[in-house]
């Protein structure tokens, strides 16, 4: 489907919507769908042609066959925490909303499984598992708002994933429908299902391959106790260091996380977290297991980090204090929306080794875009995110951050990295995937799409940049050296 | 591109062309797995050699006719391994071969670090598909979301999208301590007593149980195993002697695995009964891969695993003409055809090996 077409509202859509849903679930005026209008990436706005809010399966299944039908496109949204577009809506489509598929089906204890429709909160289910000694290991900062829905859709990750693995590792099954309605079960409780492993390209499809209705997810033993160490580093390039050193010494910590002196003077005085505002940078190192694990674990993590010029340490002696630690952390991004009018966060991943080059790069950005970039980042498993502060009231200043950030994205490529570790593509990123993949692959991404949704209803202009797009982006690339976003077409 | 992969590429064109299916095939160490082989063998052992392994980085870049002995031995000269410690089946496993056939040990059902299978492993691949495109999907490093997940969906494809041509895999550092105890019990008191010790915090990275003997493997730093084998109890094992045993599991070499008798392989919720089926039996991944040695009818098999939640596989041996693995859902197989003509319009790619009519 072409990104740029506007299709008129259709009214025997509509209607067809209207016989299907009551109108408690169905919202059509401006003013009913503007607050769908984005999800987390606010600097781009589409409002749909309708919403819908089914409330069970078979509703959703009717929509989908209607829509089909009709050639609509259908774009599902969780919570609409996700920060690259992937929720936006499409001008002609109908925004299909999980919200009211929110129920814990079963928490399974010595199975050690939850099953759980999509619209369940992603903390929600460690909630639910906790009078089992068991939770959920995926924790993106979001966790109170986002969706297991979204999560799977985006293949989230969080603070733990270094050691825990990403949602991928932690799914088992995902039942749903395709986009022309039928039902599909991919994965099963049951290692290894039969076939290609479908669940694999799924997970982290972005809500364009199928329509999650129910997730199993797998649920592991809270370790007896974990303690964070924070270390002080005068120098960014020797935190960088740090963290390689870690890894080289057989050390997989159950938490890997750095913020810049930017961030934690950010944080400071909201999370009282008593980060050192001298260092250069400052490490979250977390260590979980038994006593005696921990305790061994935590003193090794002091010797390496020593060794690699780490200025103070400081051990968590108390539950209560590491998630003191933690709080400055995982608030990092409201604190940017308190410190600035907005702020851009991007999601490039790079090999660990080039972290503290990266941050250099990033300092002599601030000064040539002229804006302020905090960093925080899962630095164990080298995920930056780069919060660009800005002004959204400010056309250039919105035009410097985006900018500044596609210029993050193209650094991460070119240090042999990734445009994302954990956000997805969505809208944001489609230009910079012309530049991470060559034709050949994005094509083959197409045939991926084609295979799951022949009629490229589900979620359509998400993710795979057309050919037409790649060429633009080129053009400008070459034309402009640095890329000038605000005469660029987003749609 | 390389001139050996251009090779490749032409013999692929050729060969789609012609409509002359190709078999891949490196050592051929598991060619008893899957439907039957079949087509002109197209062999990649010349694309060999480790591309780029920095233990820091924990990732290894490897060309896929590399010997999977090779690879590991690579690894574990920086006391690094391949956490989904794969089957070799033979002297001649290459590392393509294995993520294609995407058969993880004994180590599948480790909860140290709560995942084990080998596409969990997979950050991205070089695939020469049925067009004779050169594809680069995945990457590098730790996390990656960018574009569909295809890499990870050749693990186990048994080639039927293309030829796999270099894999990136992720690596971890070896355990600093392991220790394998020995319980005396029954299947059923086995199968309790893995889901209850899967629900604790014990650093578990193996477990089988066979003729009324359960082995757990316990593996982690010093502290974590010696707690873990005062709060579990049973017989401790010589480390020599357990290593030797683990290495049988992982290698099939037990004495449970000779001889003709069909060999099953039943994957089920870990938590699942005991099938009960004629036959000898043995227990593995907490409960959730069971062995099975059976003449019985694949139907019968078949239809046992489905009520428990899971799937049987004609693992090896017995009559492999109707399909040696569990049919797909109308919906999922439909998916499947669609992929493969995106991938493979010409079906050259070793044709019916994974799906018989694909
Ligand atoms: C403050 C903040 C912190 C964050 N921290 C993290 C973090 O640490 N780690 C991380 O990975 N992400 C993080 N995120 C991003 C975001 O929370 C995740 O991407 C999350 O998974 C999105 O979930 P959601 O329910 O909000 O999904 P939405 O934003 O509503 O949707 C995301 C995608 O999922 C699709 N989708 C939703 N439900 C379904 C369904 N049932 N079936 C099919 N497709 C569906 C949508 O179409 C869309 O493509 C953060 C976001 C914010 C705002």
């Amino acid at each position: 489907m072409d990104d740029s077409a506007v299709i008129e509202s259709r009214p025997e859509v509509i209607d067809g919507l209207r016989r299907l849903l009551p109108a408690r679930a169905l919202l059509v005026a401006a003013e009913d769908t503007r607050p769908y209008e984005c999800d987390g990436l606010t600097l781009i706005r589409q409002r749909p042609m309708a919403v819908a809010l089914p409330e069970t399966e078979a509703q959703v299944v009717a929509i989908l066959k209607l829509c089909h039908a009709h050639q609509v496109p259908v774009v599902p949204r969780g919570a609409g925490t996700g920060l690259a577009g992937s929720a936006l809506p499409h001008a002609g489509g109908v925004l299909l909303s999980l919200a009211k598929f929110n129920r814990i089906l079963g928490v399974d204890r010595r199975g050690r499984t939850a099953t759980v429709q999509p619209g369940v909160r992603n903390l929600a289910i460690s909630e639910a598992a906790a009078p089992f000694g068991l939770y959920y290991a995926p924790d993106p900062s979001s966790q109170i708002a986002c969706t297991i829905g979204g999560n799977v859709a985006e293949n989230s990750g969080g603070v733990h994933c270094l050691k825990y693995g990403l949602t991928l590792h932690n799914v088992l099954r995902v039942r749903g429908y395709t986009s022309a309605g039928e039902p599909v079960e991919f994965g099963s409780l049951a290692p290894d299902a039969a076939g290609l492993d479908l669940l694999a390209l799924v997970i982290g499809s972005e809500g364009m391959l199928a329509l999650t209705t129910e997730v199993t997810v797998r649920l592991v033993p809270r370790p007896t106790v974990a303690r964070c160490l924070m270390a002080s580093f005068a120098d960014v390039g020797d935190a960088g260091d740090a963290v390689a050193a870690l890894i080289a010494a057989g050390i997989i910590p159950a938490g890997l996380e750095m913020m810049d002196q930017a961030a934690t003077r950010l944080v400071e005085p909201f999370a009282k977290a008593g980060y050192d505002l001298e260092a250069a940078a400052v490490l979250l190192c977390e260590s979980d297991g038994t006593v005696d694990e921990v305790e061994a674990e935590i003193a090794h993590m002091s010797q390496v980090l020593r060794d690699a010029r780490a200025t103070r340490l400081q051990v968590s002696t108390s539950e209560a204090e590491r998630l003191t630690f933690w709080a400055g952390r995982k608030n990092a991004f409201p604190a940017a929306g308190r410190a600035a009018p907005a702020y851009y966060c991007t999601d490039g991943t790079i090999p660990r080794k080039h972290i503290g080059q990266m941050l250099k790069s990033i300092q002599a950005m601030e000064q040539r875009f002229g804006l302020a970039c905090p960093n925080v980042f899962h630095a164990g498993d080298g995920n930056l995110h780069p919060l660009v502060l800005f002004d959204d009231s400010d056309p250039d200043s919105v035009a410097r951050a985006e900018a500044f950030g596609a210029e993050i994205l193209e650094e991460s490529v070119r240090l042999g990295g990734t445009v994302t570790g954990e956000h997805g593509v969505g809208v944001e990123k489609l230009n910079q995937m012309c530049s991470q993949f060559d034709r050949a692959t994005l094509d083959a991404f197409l045939g991926v799409k084609r295979a799951f949704d022949p009629a490229g209803t589900l979620n359509p202009g998400k993710v795979i940049p057309s050919l037409h797009r790649c060429a633009e982006y080129g053009r400008q690339r070459v034309t402009g050296g640095a890329v000038s976003f605000p005469d660029l077409p987003r749609f | 591109m390389h001139d050996i992969l251009r090779t490749f590429a032409e013999r692929v064109q050729a060969a789609a062309a012609a409509r002359t299916p190709l078999c891949l095939r490196a050592g051929g160490t598991k060619d008893f797995y899957g439907n039957t082989p079949r087509g002109e063998i197209l062999d990649p052992r010349v694309w060999s050699g480790i591309e780029d392994y920095e233990p820091s980085e924990l990732v290894m870049t490897v060309r896929a006719g590399t010997p999977l002995a090779e690879v590991e031995a690579t690894l574990a000269a920086q006391d690094q391994m391949l956490a989904f410690e794969p089957p070799h089946f033979g002297a001649g496993a290459t590392l393509g071969g294995c993520v294609a056939a995407g058969i993880a040990g004994p180590r599948r059902a480790s909860s140290g670090y709560t995942y084990g299978s080998l596409r969990d492993f997979v950050l991205g691949t070089r695939l020469l598909d049925g067009h004779g495109r050169l594809l680069r999907c995945g990457g590098t490093v730790m996390k990656n979301v960018a574009g569909y997940d295809v890499s990870r969906v050749l693990a186990g494809s048994l080639g039927v999208l293309g030829l796999i041509v270099d894999v990136s895999i992720k690596v971890l550092p070896r355990p600093r301590a392991e220790a394998t105890l020995q319980f005396e019990c029954d299947e059923p008191t086995a199968l309790d007593r893995l889901n209850d010790w899967g629900g604790e915090p014990l650093p578990l990275s193996a477990s089988a149980w066979q003729d009324g003997c359960l082995r757990l493997r316990l593996s982690g730093s010093e502290a974590g195993v010696r707690s873990a084998v005062l709060r579990l109890g049973g017989e401790r094992l010589p480390e020599a002697v357990a290593q030797a045993y683990w290495q049988d599991v992982r290698e099939q070499s037990l004495p449970f695995f000779a001889g003709n008798t069909p060999l099953w392989r039943i994957a089920v919720p870990s938590t699942a009964e005991p099938l009960a089926l004629e036959g000898a039996m043995q227990v593995e991944w907490g409960g959730g891969q069971r062995w099975l040695r059976s003449d019985l009818p694949a139907a019968d098999i078949r239809a046992r695993a489905q009520a428990l939640g899971g799937h049987a596989t004609l693992f090896r041996g017995g009559d492999r003409g109707q399909g040696v693995f569990t049919p797909l859902s109308p919906a999922l197989h439909a998916i499947h055809q669609r992929l493969k003509a995106e991938f493979d319009p010409a079906g050259v790619f070793n044709p019916g090996r994974l799906i018989r009519d694909l």
